[in-house]
């Protein structure tokens, strides 16, 4: 058993969390303020091909050197942001169900990576190799760390913090106060769109070194596991994170370490399930309740 | 047949403005969208190989459309059609080797009822946790997504595939759970084309779902839990038995794509067979207006674009067969944002006051 817990498991934890975190954060301001983001899936795989592709075309055809992955974090933001973007005027502007157009957004990225690496790259599989020494395998992870305190500060002890929650609680109280209900709920969705945007840059220019088909495999899901985990609390939900990041660190080590006692390897399918086992449970209130925001997926029509 | 114009007119601009952004997304890619629609909607018009796939396409699609249908009449978002499906592939599987030897008459009833047992149990599950700890199906159905992909995943490897094989795949069924492709019947319909009963059982299973929803007492409680359940409630409908049923009703739909996955297509469980089917429904559904007529047409639709990605692949320079989910996409974003178009038909009103 001691094989198992060691420094290497520890780093691998933080490391497969550390996506799920940036994501996971995202989607708690989205969802504290009353918008549901089943969409996280789509705004991760929107980062990591822009941050892959920019990365790519500021190192090979630019020659930027050492900035190119700091351009391509940059980029991934603004494509996590665009797709935020189209994605509150849907839901904010136009009053669309929220978790149909969030499924929308999923399926429609799930496309135009490959669309677009097919045209520019000429291979829709994958985007071409980006050299080691111009990766950010570090960055992102003090961002995600650090995105954890700062969450907390903004959502507990600043005027901001106050109304998004308030807007998600009970939108007509905070309207009555004066407060703009939409505005702090397209605020709520695009900071999502920057957070799972650099989510999704770490998978391909921190953790790898390009965007390959579908990279993001269902941690935008995970992410949103993890915020219900974590009650969507900021803090709760890093620990939460972390111990799915954990299992998943678990299922890469255990094969080989630990045998039932039929001498099988544990099935790697039973660890992956209990992020997804956990957050069924934890919302069915088995083990503490888990309550969402009360005016989550209600868009929120002004009285005349 | 007014109110059918009207029907029919809110999709039709919803697939010809994704059309539209989609075909300037071809442009900036730098290709002609008109080569590429003609590649992406003209192959699948040819006989036979292109209608029987187009139509071999659509089986699953008509089947997730309607599960989706069910769920949205009642008011629930059932995203889990997709974990539903292979849940029910694999217990369609399951029968059929198990019960190998039994003849056809025995063999093929079982193993329906395995796909839409199986189905109805999984939807039934995030049904039961609604009703009794009102937590949210979306949620929950998204969770069972992953676990029965899993967990059917860890079936084939572990217990069900041949030794040796490479290909995650089970054994095979036995000969008396297979049923028939269509081009036994139709001539001219080459046998290798897998269209088979299963599409004539999509189609009755649309009528089925009509009289369900339209014509029963069942259907009509269902129907007003989802338009108001609060009213629904007040009436002495129980909202909770309602759930369920509608979840499961839901489940057993989406689990008969088994029955055309497994029965009248591979003979066998195949890990990963299923191209984003349930996903895919939540489209069909949402375009066919969540009527079971629609439902057809929008998969139809659907399955013409899914056929023609592959030509596209194959013969346009840079555009990838990933276009067509990147239309169905836009597709969905379109329809869910109605109130979008009369948002601009308002605005076009205003600047021609006088012409409407």
């Amino acid at each position: 058993m001691r094989d198992i817990f060691s420094l290497g498991l520890l780093l691998s934890t933080i490391r497969v969390a550390t996506p799920l975190i940036l994501a996971a954060l995202g989607g708690m301001f989205s969802e504290r303020s009353g918008v549901i983001n089943i969409a996280l899936e789509g705004k991760m795989l929107a980062g990591a091909f822009t941050a892959a592709a920019v990365t790519y075309a500021a190192d090979e055809k630019l020659h930027m050197g050492n900035a190119s992955p700091w351009i391509g974090l940059l980029a991934a933001i603004l494509a996590g942001l665009f797709i935020a973007a189209i994605y509150a005027i849907v839901c904010i502007r136009f009053k669309a169900d929220q978790v149909v157009s969030g499924a929308a957004i999923n399926i429609l990225m799930f496309g135009l990576p490959g669309l677009l690496s097919g045209a520019f790259f000429l291979s829709s599989g994958s985007t071409p190799q980006i050299p080691k020494a111009h990766l950010i395998p570090w960055t992102p992870i003090v961002i995600a760390f650090g995105a954890v305190l700062l969450s907390w500060y903004v959502m507990y002890r600043t005027p901001f913090g106050l109304r998004l929650r308030s807007v998600g609680e009970k939108p007509e109280a905070a309207d009555a106060a004066g407060v703009s209900v939409n505005q702090i709920r397209y605020s709520g969705v695009l900071i999502a769109g920057v957070l799972a945007g650099i989510g999704g840059a770490y998978l391909s220019i921190g953790q790898s070194s390009l965007y390959s088909r579908n990279m993001t495999a269902g941690r935008g899901f995970i992410a949103l596991a993890a915020l219900i985990f974590g009650k969507w609390k900021p803090v709760q939900t890093m620990l939460a994170c972390l111990l799915f990041g954990f299992t998943e660190a678990v299922s890469y080590v255990l094969p080989g370490l630990v045998k039932l006692p039929s001498g099988n390897d544990i099935p790697v399918q039973f660890i992956q399930m209990v992020p997804y086992v956990l957050t069924i449970v934890v919302l069915a209130g088995f083990i503490g309740s888990s309550q969402p925001p009360k005016a989550l997926g209600i868009p929120y029509q002004k009285e005349k | 047949m007014k109110t059918l114009f009207k029907e029919l007119l809110f999709p039709l601009i919803a697939v010809l403005a994704a059309f539209v952004v989609g075909g300037i997304l071809i442009l900036l890619v730098g290709d002609n969208p008109i080569v590429a629609y003609r590649l992406l909607l003209g192959s699948a018009l040819s006989w036979p190989d292109g209608i029987g796939q187009t139509l071999f396409n659509a089986t699953p699609l008509i089947f997730t459309g309607l599960a989706v249908l069910v769920g949205f009449r009642c008011g629930l978002f059932n995203i889990g059609a997709e974990g539903q499906l292979y849940v029910a592939a694999f217990a369609t599987a399951w029968v059929g080797i198990t019960f190998a030897s039994l003849p056809a008459v025995f063999l093929v009833p079982m193993c329906c009822l395995a796909a839409v047992l199986a189905g109805a149990v999984w939807a039934g599950i995030p049904g039961v946790l609604k009703a009794r700890f009102g937590s949210h199906e979306v949620i929950n159905t998204i969770m069972l997504n992953f676990i029965g992909i899993a967990l059917v995943s860890y079936l084939t490897q572990y217990h069900y595939k041949a030794p040796g094989d490479p290909i995650l795949q089970s054994v095979p069924i036995g000969w008396g759970a297979h049923i028939a492709r269509l081009g036994k019947f139709i001539p001219g319909l080459p046998e290798r084309i897998p269209l088979n009963l299963a599409f004539l059982l999509a189609l009755f299973c649309c009528f089925l779902v009509y009289v369900f929803l339209w014509r029963t007492k069942w259907g009509y409680e269902i129907r007003s839990t989802g338009s108001n359940p609060a009213a629904a409630e007040y009436g002495g409908i129980s909202i909770k038995k309602q759930i369920i049923l509608a979840m499961a009703v839901s489940g057993a739909l989406a689990g008969m794509v088994g029955i055309n996955e497994v029965m009248g297509y591979r003979y066998r469980y195949y890990d990963g067979f299923s191209d984003n089917y349930g996903f895919t429904g939540i489209a069909v559904a949402l375009l066919g207006r969540n009527h079971p007529v629609g439902v057809i047409l929008a998969a139809l639709l659907f399955a013409v674009l899914q056929h023609g990605g592959i030509y596209v692949d194959g013969f346009s320079e840079h555009v990838t067969k990933d276009i067509v989910q990147v239309l169905q996409g836009i597709i969905i974003l379109f329809v869910a944002a109605e109130s979008f178009f009369k948002y601009m038909s308002g605005k076009l009103r205003i600047k021609n006051p006088g012409k409407v």
